[in-house]
């Protein structure tokens, strides 16, 4: 019964998530948050060596999720029914290849698509920031703006802002690939403790 | 094959177009456009593309196999070292700064995604409204992207519509 839960879910995953590996995370969000098999935080972790191993990052993380969920057999399942709705559509559309480049209705359902995509990957964004930079084991009730400045977590706060500037605006260094950062990070997070 | 489906396209032009000589210039280009704009993971689409235009649907299965395959065994491998030295506080501590690094990475995609799908008002609305629908609710993902396409559809056709008149 999991691995059938498993493949529907993450079917469902490769047939609605457009827009590459990130455009999955919101889906692999909502599996977490309905079926309980793992917390945000646990996510996070995952995107995070997703991004630093080699292959498409889609893909890392449906093995990844999967594996958590029920080790090599979850890994499997759940990667191979992710890639099945790209595999049927794929065949389809490449049967029909000119006529589907100049749909019209295709080009018009990607337009409201794609910002939908984007507002949903934002979202997701908003969950990571969540575990990130706000102390998760200090319980308050965020009732008052005090309690709520009590829960952020200011040095990673303050990271978190030195990272935003170094990855968009310094020139040479905003090119390094993402496991660079992540590697400094992990470095930043041993040592300065957060 | 590192950086994901954005960092293949080089690497198949190299070993599929010059070294293979199995299709033009002009063809992965389509292929990689075609990826992009159908659900699921780039990479995984170029390559089924491609396997399907060699060889028809088994074609198309075992080239996405074969993408899939190194991410299986890599992550499987990192999954299992990484279970074994979770609970240790150091790797906590690492764990906890490479979050704020993802929070970032995330977010700057999320910029770069929008510089070409935020370019007008309505695609703006669109993105604010499911931004918000999917922060404060868990409204399913699937209803807002299918609701987003009908919402494009609409949208654009009232737009020619009034064009025409």
């Amino acid at each position: 019964m999991l691995y059938l839960k498993l493949f529907c879910e993450f079917f469902k995953t490769g047939l609605f998530a457009v827009g590459g590996g990130m455009a999955t995370l919101p889906f692999l969000s909502a599996i977490g948050d309905t079926t309980k098999w793992f917390s945000p935080m646990q996510l996070a972790n995952m995107v995070a060596v997703s991004e630093s191993t080699p292959g498409p990052l889609g893909i890392n993380m449906a093995t990844y999720v999967g594996y958590t969920i029920s080790h090599a057999a979850g890994a499997v399942i759940a990667t191979l029914s992710e890639v099945m709705p790209s595999i049927i559509i794929i065949s389809i559309v490449a049967a029909v290849l000119q006529k589907f480049k100049d749909n019209q209705y295709i080009k018009d359902g990607f337009y409201g698509l794609r910002a939908a995509s984007t507002g949903l990957i934002g979202a997701a964004c908003f969950s990571v920031a969540k575990v990130a930079l706000l102390k998760i084991n200090v319980h308050v009730n965020i009732r008052t703006v005090l309690s709520f400045m009590k829960m952020i977590n200011w040095k990673a706060l303050l990271f978190a802002c030195i990272l935003l500037i170094i990855t968009n605006w310094i020139p040479k260094i905003k090119q390094w690939h993402p496991i660079v950062f992540i590697a400094i990070s992990a470095l930043v997070g041993m040592i300065w403790k957060f | 094959m590192f950086g994901g489906g954005y960092a293949m396209l080089p690497i198949l032009q190299r070993e599929i177009v010059e070294n293979k000589a199995w299709v033009s210039e002009e063809e992965i280009a389509d292929y990689y456009a075609i990826g992009q704009c159908t659900p699921g993971a780039i990479a995984v689409n170029t390559a089924t593309f491609l396997g399907y235009k060699k060889r028809g649907v088994l074609g198309g299965i075992i080239a996405t196999l074969g993408v899939i395959s190194p991410s299986l065994l890599i992550i499987m491998l990192l999954a299992n070292i990484i279970s074994r030295f979770e609970h240790y506080p150091f790797v906590e501590n690492a764990f906890k700064g490479i979050r704020v690094a993802v929070f970032v990475l995330i977010l700057n995609s999320v910029v770069k995604i929008g510089k070409s799908a935020i370019i007008d008002k309505v695609t703006l609305f669109i993105f604010l409204v499911v931004l918000i629908v999917s922060i404060v609710t868990k409204f399913s993902p699937i209803i807002t992207v299918l609701a987003a396409a009908v919402l494009g559809i609409a949208v654009q056709w009232y737009r020619r519509k009034r064009r025409n008149k």
